[in-house]
């Protein structure tokens, strides 16, 4: 099944043994912290604990602490939200798409962006309670029978379709992902030596042991889920963008919205894997198994999304010309020359501009570029939301409401929240689970054709390579 | 049933009855008796219990701690236990009153639930207001309930008891002296004459009257040139020309609710206007842009040092042509004076000529225009004198020098606050200690109170007994509507008391009206039926009475006044000049601890809780300052005042306009502190009190304070479905000049935009409850505004909010200032024109039939009704402000903070007195949901359901919203669209293929308010080549 043309640049380099892969991964797990995942926690702790205190005084105090105000009704609020389920889908894309399309450098990288979505998904969806007036009642936006205290809802709202749309979302991501966790998670409780650790991992590792049968109901169920999974891709972003191309205010009553939402998505999305992947090679030493093959592979990808996204905002720009109507075409303008120019031009610059410098191969190989520019991408994807959602709203149809949003130190402080809570959980993730799909990874170490050579100490060691070996490599 | 003697019995204990059983026969679960209570165990030293008491103890203390823990607040709801006459809980009860304050007079209904008065209405039995109420009579509830007021007498600082206080006093009277009592106009007609026994009781003591914003110049001029010091009864709507220099009629200027009915009649055109297509020409000639200004069809910007100038060119002119003696005084030029000179002129019999200027020589002059345009016996009517201004500057420049000079023993202010409101005031408020007797009716320590040795602090007026008489011939009563909440007491039984009379103020002013009103009015009543009749009505008219002559003019007075108005006004002033204007909402300052007020803002600057130094951008930009900078406004030989900059569009180079009302220091919370008080700055001209004055410096101050404004962009930027206007001679040929018709492109060629629908509709087989808003008659006076905020439980939210842009106002007058860039040049249109074109918008929540705000809510919390109506349910709305978003009027308003019970919103809800004002029928929302305009619905149901009882359909025009019924001009029309006999079908019926349009046509969303478009009486082709020459001067 998993085979590799020895034409191909390898994967995964360094020659690495199935050994050395257990080796490798499931050391940061079994080991003691390191000094930097130490610091990395305490900071995002710390971070986290900062941004607790400022959701719990928006929650006590009320939404007045934010910026926002009779005309401009959502600001940063519903910009995190979008932005962070933006960023969720390259975990999807990555682990459902890319499965079924049998794009084998996935393997490597998919185990922490299917993290990342979950994290980032927990993020978004702490913004939709947090913009809530009421957050307390946030159950009546579910069609729950009316002995909740809750009547039935409205269908067509598209923030019920928002409701249905990333709680599916989250749930199907959480179950593929620990679906794919179990067999690493019974690698580490094979190897464990503590009681705790293998009774932990044990529970976890639903009691799988590696049998034919139990791998054939694995890829049996990997594929119904990358399957169900596939059209959330499309669909999570798609309804997000309802919540604005359904309205009425000019900027936001387009039809282009569910492809540019989606495209953005994947877009900051795969920005957000490479920060995080680059940063966790490097302090987890994994270079060997997210190489520059990887690097440059999803550099292609943030190149041919972020050239969708920019077609789409000049595509905007035609249709509210060719349109005729004057408010659409007022709004663009404003968007460009009004009074928030300023975020329009970061987003172009940032979206439009930066990722086509990744058609140069070197920069494209360059670790220091593809961090920088990721990190760009993603502002750029901030400043899209922003653009969007203050923009349109600042100004829409009666001049005598025109208005200005500035932000608080509590828009500031809640933003904040989410990044310490979403570091937080990255960061116990890497420390407790295998950050690497340990399992994928050593199915494609090396190709079919390709005879191994005697010095390999897995071999010495009698490995029988073409038995499968899963979870065998450690006596 | 047989009797039977057969014994039943449980068992062999009962049978035996022993003494053990007899004990314990009562329990439910009687216990074998042979348990002694030493094993039964004991849960408390001493009292015996067994295992059952043991668990149900525990049971109880379980169920209690747990009860405990999720207790309810209490609130105490008393029930009547006797039932007072009259009163039924949950039904209003309306009284008949008069709100007169300082010369302002409006006859009210008061409505009251559970014996508290928590709204006011127009009276429509008058014919002077005719049932409309300004912004400041709709929140003069509010004052009623004001914690800041003063709960019983004061002796210095000390609180003291009527008897002390009285007796005190009245010994100190005793001792003689020259005593002043110092007021404001007083219209009560009782209680001059209480004043006059007062004063023949004590020979020392005279009556002072005197105005913040005086009228004296006028006063003084009608004495020189008709020899009676009256003010005249003006009529606007007789008129085809008005010109005014820099009067305020609208707004501020004597009369203003009345003179805004008899103009608006001028105005209003098509169905809603008796179905004429006439319009009177209004010019105006001022200095900074008024509400008048902006409702003029032409209007002039000019220095006040031009303003005497204006008028005896204008004499000049208008006598060229009809005949009269011309004035020599210096010429000057400025646009519209030949244009308005000749309409003037060739309407003789229906002109009128007004001016704001408190200089008599400049109305004298102004009398005289208006005797050469026959103004006299048709626009005004000398024989029927008002009593609405009274104040005499000269009286009041002599008392405080008398003050001064220890003349004075003995001083009564009496809804007076000189200390504060006086040009003078600084002199009075050093002076005032040593004068042996003072004592102030004020409500509160004010000002000029907390300087006098007692403060006998008066009733509210929905607390007192009074009268009214604003013009000869017109009678009003003033009822008592709740008992004194506080140890208060109205200033005429004071001073009936300390008289030494029967202190009984309603006996007296039934007395005044047997002797005095009856005899003309009664009609063949009893006086009982009369009086009867009267304080249900509110109104006693006497039509035919008529009490001064109509005078005859003295032409001598004329050159007189123009040789005074040629030294005084300069046609080319280089140095920069103050005007001070009083604002709608806050008036004079009197009512300034008004949060209602506070928060209204201004219908030209949109500004509130705030008074600012108005330049235009031409100044500004000379002066080196931008919006919101601090500067120094100085005015030779007074101190300087730091304000912040606001930039007026339509304020005249070389100017600034700053208001008064602002900078109290001892009104109370709201008050205190917000803004600077400028009537120092005004000029003491011999014996008049000038609003201006020249040679003024500005310097920048450095810093800036952000002024609260509810609008910040000031032009409609072109957009044609939003303002629809025309000019009047487009109108006459069409009456649907000026409409725009969106169109969409279609396979078929353009269909009109709302042909094409996804919607399905609704149906409205009962009611559906329409408004139709007339731009014509709107000016922009914000009476509906106060009236929805007091009707609908409104939160005041205060200038920081504000400024936040979180004002909470369900209704709002949107304001457009015309731009002179052209409709394509979008950053052009942003900028407003140096003397634009004004238009008022108001704007409420539109109940579209298309709801954008329905579909968009995930929880149904907004809703359609039946009946039209766009329907809030607080308690489902979870706050995502989606709807908020999705409204293209953004009327929709979200609870940010909890604005009640919460001392950063320290205004009326934060206080058991002030929460008295809410609306038992309305629900006071919880933080986190949106509110809106529900047209009142609390008012709909009630109507219905008053029609149900009664086995009826609510009869036309029966249900009234707030706003509709508070406006003075009929420009806000509410019914039943389904109903062909109410007001608004009959309109709709006549405009709906004429004026009538909706905002924002082409998405369609249907709303069930249509506007009528705004039109102008101006010249045809002048408009912009005439416009362009305007600017090049």
């Amino acid at each position: 099944m998993h085979v590799t043309s020895p034409v191909r640049t390898p994967l995964v380099t360094g020659g690495k043994t199935y050994a050395d892969v257990t080796e490798d991964i499931c050391k940061q797990v079994e080991g003691k912290p390191t000094r930097a995942w130490t610091i990395a926690f305490v900071i995002s702790f710390v971070v986290l604990i900062y941004g607790t205190c400022c959701v719990f005084w928006t929650w006590w105090e009320g939404l007045g602490v934010w910026g926002l105000n009779k005309t401009i009704g959502w600001a940063w609020d519903i910009t995190n939200f979008v932005w962070w389920v933006g960023i969720g889908h390259a975990g999807t894309l990555i682990s459902a798409i890319l499965l079924l399309f049998r794009m084998k450098y996935r393997t490597s990288i998919n185990r922490a962006a299917e993290a990342m979505t979950i994290f980032a998904v927990l993020c978004a969806a702490s913004f939709i309670l947090m913009h809530m007036g009421r957050p307390w009642l946030a159950h009546w936006a579910l069609p729950l029978p009316n002995t909740f205290g809750s009547l039935w809802v409205n269908f067509n709202s598209p923030l019920v379709w928002d409701v249905f749309a990333i709680s599916t979302y989250f749930t199907v991501s959480l179950v593929f992902w620990y679906m794919g966790l179990v067999p690493d998670l019974a690698t580490i409780r094979d190897r464990a030596t503590s009681k705790v650790s293998r009774y932990i991992y044990g529970a976890f590792s639903l009691g799988w042991n590696g049998g034919a049968k139990t791998w054939a109901r694995y890829e049996y169920i990997s594929l119904i889920l990358a399957g169900i999974s596939t059209p959330l891709v499309l669909s999570v972003h798609t309804i997000v963008s309802f919540d604005f191309a359904t309205s009425v205010i000019p900027g936001w009553h387009t039809t282009i919205f569910p492809p540019y939402f989606v495209a953005g998505a994947i877009f900051s999305g795969f920005a957000m894997v490479q920060n995080l992947m680059l940063i966790t090679r490097v302090v987890f030493k994994l270079e060997d198994y997210i190489t520059f093959e990887h690097i440059e592979s999803m550099n292609k990808i943030i190149t041919l999304t972020g050239s969708i996204v920019g077609v789409a905002y000049i595509t905007e720009f035609f249709i509210a010309w060719y349109s005729g109507v004057d408010y659409e075409r007022y709004a663009f303008i404003n968007r460009a020359f009004g009074p928030y120019w300023w975020a329009y031009w970061a987003m172009m610059t940032c979206n439009v501009i930066s990722p086509q410098l990744f058609w140069s191969r070197r920069i494209r190989r360059s670790i220091t570029w593809t961090f920088v520019l990721s990190v760009i991408v993603n502002i750029g994807m901030w400043f899209e939301r922003f653009v969007i959602i203050v923009t349109s709203l600042h100004r829409d149809y009666l001049p005598s409401s025109w208005a200005m949003f500035s932000p608080t130190m509590f828009d500031i402080g809640d933003y904040i929240f989410s990044f310490g809570l979403f570091f937080t959980l990255f960061l116990l993730f890497a420390k407790f689970l295998p950050v690497i799909n340990m399992f994928e990874v050593k199915a494609i170490i090396r190709s079919a054709s390709e005879r191994l050579p005697a010095s390999v100490s897995g071999v010495a060691k009698g490995e029988n390579v073409t038995s499968p070996t899963y979870n065998k490599d450690v006596e | 049933m047989e009797s039977t003697n057969k014994r039943y019995w449980r068992g062999l204990e009962e049978l035996r009855n022993d003494e053990s059983f007899v004990k314990n026969a009562y329990k439910e679960f009687s216990e074998p008796t042979d348990a002694t209570p030493a094993e039964s165990g004991s849960i408390v030293d001493g009292i015996s219990s067994d295992r059952r008491d043991f668990l149900k103890v525990l049971g109880f203390g379980m169920a209690a701690v747990s009860l405990a823990a999720c207790e309810t607040p209490v609130h105490k709801a008393i029930p009547y236990i006797n039932k007072p006459e009259s009163t039924f809980p949950g039904i209003a009860d309306y009284y008949a009153s008069t709100f007169s304050e300082g010369g302002d007079y409006v006859p009210v209904l008061v409505k009251t639930r559970e014996g508290r008065p928590i709204k006011i209405e127009g009276n429509t039995s008058s014919s002077i207001t005719k049932g409309g109420t300004s912004a400041r009579v709709q929140a003069s509830v509010l004052s009623l309930y004001d914690n800041d007021k003063l709960k019983g007498p004061k002796k210095g600082e000390a609180d003291a008891e009527w008897g002390t206080v009285d007796q005190e006093i009245m010994g100190l009277l005793q001792r003689g002296g020259a005593v002043r009592i110092v007021s404001s106009t007083l219209l009560s007609p009782s209680t001059k004459s209480v004043i006059a026994a007062f004063t023949a009781k004590y020979p020392g003591a005279t009556h002072i009257q005197y105005d913040a914003n005086s009228a004296s110049g006028l006063v003084q001029a009608n004495q020189l040139s008709f020899g009676q010091a009256v003010v005249p009864s003006y009529d606007f709507s007789k008129a085809k020309t008005i010109v005014s220099i820099g009067a305020d009629f609208l707004g501020s200027w004597i009369a203003p609710l009345e003179y805004t009915d008899q103009y608006v009649s001028t105005r209003k055109v098509g169905a809603n206007g008796g179905n004429k297509k006439e319009m009177s020409r209004h010019y105006q000639f001022e200095t900074g842009l008024s509400m008048t200004g902006s409702n003029a069809d032409y209007r002039t910007p000019i220095k006040p040092s031009q303003e005497g100038l204006v008028v005896a060119a204008l004499y000049n002119k208008v006598a060229a042509k009809l005949g009269g003696t011309p004035v020599s005084t210096a010429s000057i030029d400025v646009p519209y004076l030949d244009k308005a000179a000749n309409e003037l002129a060739a309407s003789r019999g229906a002109a009128l000529v007004v001016s704001g200027s408190n200089d008599a020589n400049v109305q004298v002059l102004v009398n005289a225009l208006n005797n050469l345009l026959g103004s006299y016996g048709t626009t005004i009517d000398l024989s029927r004198p008002a009593n609405y201004r009274q104040g005499n500057d000269a009286a009041m420049n002599g008392f405080i020098s008398d003050v001064k000079a220890g003349r004075v023993q003995g001083v009564i202010f009496y809804a007076a606050n000189p200390v504060y409101d006086h040009p003078r005031g600084a002199e009075l408020k050093e002076a005032l200690p040593r004068v042996g007797l003072s004592v102030s009716f004020a409500d509160r320590a004010d000002e000029t109170a907390s300087l006098c040795k007692y403060i006998c602090p008066g009733s509210h007026y929905l607390e007192s007994w009074d009268d009214a008489s604003p013009k000869a011939g017109f009678y009003s009563l003033t009822q008592p509507t709740i008992n004194t909440i506080f140890k208060t007491r109205q200033p005429q039984v004071s001073l009936l008391k300390w008289a030494g009379l029967n202190s009984n103020y309603e006996a007296f002013i039934k007395s005044y009206w047997r002797t005095n009103i009856y005899p003309q009015a009664g009609g063949g009543k009893s006086f009982e039926q009369f009086w009867i009749q009267s304080l249900h009505d509110g109104v006693v008219e006497l039509r035919s009475a008529s009490t001064g002559s109509a005078g005859t003019f003295n032409a001598g007075a004329v050159a007189t006044a123009a040789a005074g108005i040629a030294q005084r006004y300069k046609p080319n002033a280089t140095g920069l000049e103050l005007a001070l204007y009083e604002k709608v909402g806050i008036g004079t300052g009197s009512l300034a601890n008004n949060p209602w007020l506070q928060e209204l803002p201004d219908p030209v600057s949109k500004a509130c809780w705030d008074n600012y130094a108005c330049v235009s951008q031409k100044t500004a930009s000379e002066l080196g300052v931008n919006q919101h900078d601090l500067v120094t406004v100085e005015v030779a030989g007074k101190p300087s005042i730091e304000l912040p900059v606001l930039i007026q569009p339509g304020q005249a180079d070389g100017t600034v306009s700053i208001a008064i009302g602002y900078g109290r220091e001892k009104a109370g919370k709201s008050a205190d502190g917000v803004g600077k008080n400028v009537y120092p700055l005004a000029t003491v001209s011999g014996n008049s009190v000038l609003f201006t004055a020249t040679d003024v410096k500005i310097n920048k101050a450095g810093g800036s304070r952000t002024i609260a404004q509810t609008q910040t962009h000031d032009t409609v930027m072109g957009r044609r479905s939003v303002i629809q206007e025309t000019i009047l001679s487009a109108y006459k040929k069409d009456s649907k000049a000026g409409r725009f018709f969106p169109k969409v492109e279609t396979s078929e060629g353009p269909v009109p935009a709302a042909d094409l629908t996804l919607w399905n509709g609704y149906e409205k087989p009962n009611h559906s409850w329409g408004m139709v808003i007339d731009l014509n008659s709107c000016t922009g006076c914000a009476a509906c505004v106060v009236s929805c905020q007091a009707e609908n439980n409104i939160p005041v939210v205060g200038r920081q909010e504000v400024i936040n842009r979180r004002e909470m106002h369900w209704i709002r007058i949107d304001r457009y200032y015309s731009s002179d860039a052209e409709p394509d040049d979008r950053k052009g249109l942003e900028v407003a024109a140096a003397n634009p074109e004004v238009v008022f918008q108001p704007m409420l929540c539109q109940h579209c039939t298309n709801a954008p705000c329905e579909t968009v809510c995930p929880v149904l919390a907004t809703t359609h009704s039946t009946e039209g109506l766009n329907q809030m349910t607080y308690n489902r709305c979870v706050g995502t402000r989606y709807c908020a978003n999705n409204c293209p009027y953004k009327v929709r308003r979200f609870n940010w903070f909890k604005y009640f019970d919460n001392d950063n919103f320290d205004y009326h809800f934060n206080n058991d007195l002030g929460k008295m004002v809410i609306n038992p029928d309305v629900t006071v929302r919880s933080r986190g949901v949106i509110e809106k305009c529900s047209f009142c619905v609390q008012r709909i149901q009630e109507g219905k359901l008053t029609a149900k009882k009664e086995r009826r359909r609510p009869k036309p025009d029966e249900i009234q919203v707030a706003c509709a019924q508070a406006c003075p001009t009929g420009g806000i029309i509410f019914g039943d669209m389904n109903d062909p006999e109410s007001t608004i079908s009959k309109i709709l019926k006549e405009e709906h293929d004429a004026r009538a349009f909706q905002v924002l046509e082409e998405i369609n969303v249907r709303p069930q308010i249509s506007y009528l478009t705004k039109i102008r009486n101006k010249d045809e082709v002048a408009k912009p080549a005439a416009a362009a020459a305007e600017h090049a001067e």
